[in-house]
């Protein structure tokens, strides 16, 4: 392994982490426009973004990401490579964050939303005063699984040709041809970030649990990343329309 | 700025249908292969030795952080280095399977650690021997729990088979891709992948919704 | 104090008099009304109104819609039929152009904020500490200042003797102690009426006392107007001006506690006492 090469990696390593925060934003913006709007009173904006999380959940990334950058063009909408990954990157895995907002938001106890009617809070002091202060903690292990799948799904732009590590992994092969080292380093790159995404996230939730007077209890396992088998799991966001 | 030519769909179809049965392929077999090998890092996970549950554990949770594309690459360009040589499909399967075995390991354990202990030591009162007490017992009630959550990532793994076009597999998303080469016509070939995505994806998950309603009682 | 005993009135009434701060003046009027659930009719075409300043205890067997009329009170419910309204304006409804309509949020709001509610499970919100419990809507509702709120708290704290743990998390206190901050939290809205919805049930036997301490000392010691289903029945004997007995959605009874509790009319009212006295 030369100089350069390390020096290739890091460039990519760079724009794959620039590509994850903006999709982490996007995705953000999304899940909580669109979560909240699956609370609404009204039937027609929860069904709309209901329709929205069933589309973007239901299709692929990879393919989104395809045809935002050589369809969309055709259009008349030309988007330079790393926005077409950001913008498909932020808008499936928002979906999929929406659903985490919604759980997290019902599963606040009614009684609590009920004593903030009889304080005679407006809708948005109860969501912004009461609600949500109870749910972020919540929605903390679920995002953090999120992300890390975001961040594995920026490799997928390296088929867009977006110079990130997977790309500049490509290069390195083409020029080297020693595919084991190269991979590998890059695998262990990306595992890298995600332990250490991990680990912020950890803090995280331990701050806003703090803040609001819970304790979490330490992490199990080295790597502590609980997956949704049960809770926030597709299954248990799907249950469509119960309230 | 073109538009959308539905004789241009129809002479596309074959094509991408033929793309769609290697993609059902994929994504059948690599769900046999990440059923059989969650259950392996599951029960490997049990092990009283913490020289087998301290490797399987490291080697999981790279595998569930890392992308499935590198992965994919990885088994692509490396393995046939080492001797191995397998079709691209195959590759792929292989590929798909690992990834998605690190989550249905997580499924397994869900699903066992869900049985109320008060079973065990039900069954355990009833001098039940140990093997009857799994296979009649906890596996039975653990099944109801699992069934839901591996059909979901069945699913989920249908929709990443388009990452397998990377590593020169002819499914939906390269047949679209080797069209769009020739043609310059993107537009068609990628909508109707993307459309045909949601429209095999959500009937599937409505169904397994349906399948949780009945067998979680 | 009246209980079914007011004929029924017809909707399109005048509204009655705007409440006096007086004692005495109407400040609560259910007029026939109705509320289902599915099938079943919780309330049927229930009519009774509460005297300001009045401490009116509702007494029955469990799903007789005593807790119902709490929660219609408090717009945690909407009646099927028929209108509340307290201070002599509409609760639900507005009137527009001489016909009841039902009542945008921001009206009801206004309504809402003459009434304070205790629940039987606290219903803190336990991302605050106890002194923002206290004061988060007194400054975010009503506009109080928030030195002005923090004063207020405290003297509050002192009234149920908490004055000590105002820095604490609700889930760092007993059930007796974040009942008794949510009754602080109640009170510093200022409110004409406080509901008191079994405001015991959910508390350990030895933390009772505690509460009904409190209770006791606010109903001597103000003129709120207070409106409680309970089952204590001595604590509703001494605080009490007047009680109701409900039974399947309707009062069967009402009259001073001293003669509810000892020379009841209706056979259905003796059976209740003697099973829970």
């Amino acid at each position: 392994m030369t100089g350069a090469l390390w020096g290739l990696f890091f460039e990519g390593l760079w724009i794959t982490i620039q590509l994850m925060v903006y999709s982490a934003a996007l995705a953000a913006a999304v899940a909580f426009g669109i979560g909240l709007s699956r609370t609404s009173r009204f039937w027609i904006v929860r069904f709309l973004s209901g329709v929205y999380v069933e589309f973007f959940r239901g299709t692929s990334a990879l393919v989104l990401m395809f045809w935002l950058f050589f369809a969309l063009p055709l259009l008349g909408w030309q988007l330079v490579g790393i926005w077409a990954g950001t913008l498909a990157l932020g808008l499936s895995y928002g979906a999929y964050g929406s659903e985490i907002v919604r759980g997290a938001v019902q599963a606040v106890a009614p009684a609590q939303r009920e004593a903030a009617v009889a304080l005679s809070f407006t809708p948005w002091q109860r969501l912004t005063k009461v609600i949500l202060p109870q749910a972020v903690p919540e929605m903390m292990p679920p995002f953090n699984n999120l992300l890390i799948e975001l961040l594995k799904g920026t490799a997928l732009a390296s088929l867009l040709s977006i110079g990130e590590l997977t790309f500049q992994a490509k290069l390195a092969r083409l020029s080297t041809g020693q595919s084991a080292q190269i991979y590998g380093i890059i695998l262990v790159l990306y595992f890298l970030v995600a332990f250490v995404l991990t680990r912020i996230m950890r803090v995280l939730e331990r701050r806003a649990k703090a803040s609001i007077g819970r304790a979490v209890p330490r992490g199990e396992g080295w790597f502590s990343r609980k997956l949704p088998v049960e809770q926030q799991g597709p299954e248990a966001l799907a249950t469509g329309g119960k309230p | 700025m073109n538009n959308w030519s539905w004789s241009y769909v129809g002479e596309i179809m074959p094509d991408i249908l033929r793309g769609l049965w290697i993609t059902v392929q994929a994504t059948f077999y690599g769900s046999l292969v990440s059923f059989a090998l969650g259950l392996v890092w599951a029960l490997a996970l049990r092990a009283p030795s913490r020289w087998v549950t301290w490797p399987v554990s490291i080697f999981v949770e790279f595998v569930r952080n890392t992308p499935l594309l590198v992965q994919l690459f990885f088994l692509f360009f490396v393995l046939p280095g080492w001797g191995l040589t397998f079709a691209p499909l195959t590759t792929g399967v292989i590929g798909l399977g690992l990834h998605y075995s690190t989550y249905t390991s997580e499924v397994y354990r869900a699903g066992i650690d869900g049985v109320p202990p008060g079973q065990w030591e039900a069954a355990t009162a009833l001098s039940l021997p140990r093997r009857r007490i799994w296979i009649a017992v906890i596996l039975p009630q653990a099944f109801r729990r699992v069934v839901p959550a591996l059909g979901n990532y069945v699913i989920a793994m249908f929709k990443d088979t388009p990452l397998l076009a990377g590593i020169t597999v002819a499914d939906m998303l390269f047949q679209a891709n080797s069209i769009s080469a020739t043609t310059f016509d993107y537009l068609e070939p990628i909508t109707v992948v993307g459309v045909l995505f949601v429209v095999i994806s959500y009937p599937t998950s409505l169904l397994l919704r349906a399948l949780e309603r009945r067998l979680v009682r | 104090m009246s209980a079914d005993s007011n004929p029924p009135k017809d909707r399109t009434d005048e509204p009655s008099a705007p409440a006096k701060s007086a004692a005495g003046t109407e400040l609560i009027r259910f007029d026939k009304v109705t509320k289902r659930f599915g099938g079943h009719t919780v309330l049927d075409s229930l009519d009774f109104t509460v005297s300001s300043g009045k401490h009116v205890t509702l007494i029955g067997p469990s799903g007789s819609g005593k807790t119902t009329i709490l929660r219609l009170l408090m717009t945690l419910l909407t009646p099927d039929e028929g209108t509340i309204r307290v201070g002599g304006e509409y609760l639900t409804h507005e009137e527009k152009g001489g016909k009841l309509v039902p009542a945008g949020e921001k009206h009801t709001r206004e309504i809402r904020k003459k009434i304070g509610m205790v629940f039987q499970q606290f219903n803190l919100f336990p991302n605050m500490k106890v002194l923002r419990n206290i004061t988060e809507a007194p400054v975010h509702v009503l506009g109080m200042s928030k030195d002005a709120a923090e004063e207020r708290a405290r003297d509050l704290l002192e009234l149920v003797g908490l004055t000590e743990h105002l820095d604490k998390y609700p889930t760092q206190l007993s059930g007796g102690q974040q009942q008794r901050v949510a009754i602080a939290r109640a009170l510093a809205m200022r409110p004409q009426v406080l509901l008191l919805d079994e405001v015991t049930s959910a508390l350990d036997p030895e933390l009772v006392a505690g509460v009904l301490d409190v209770l006791r000392d606010i109903a001597h010691t103000t003129d709120i107007t207070m409106l409680c289903v309970t089952h204590e029945m001595n604590f509703a004997r001494d605080i009490s001006d007047d009680v109701l007995m409900f039974d399947a959605g309707r009062v069967i009874e009402s009259g001073a506690p001293e003669k509810i509790f000892s020379e009841p009319e209706q056979e259905r009212t003796r059976e209740f006492l003697s099973a829970v006295l």
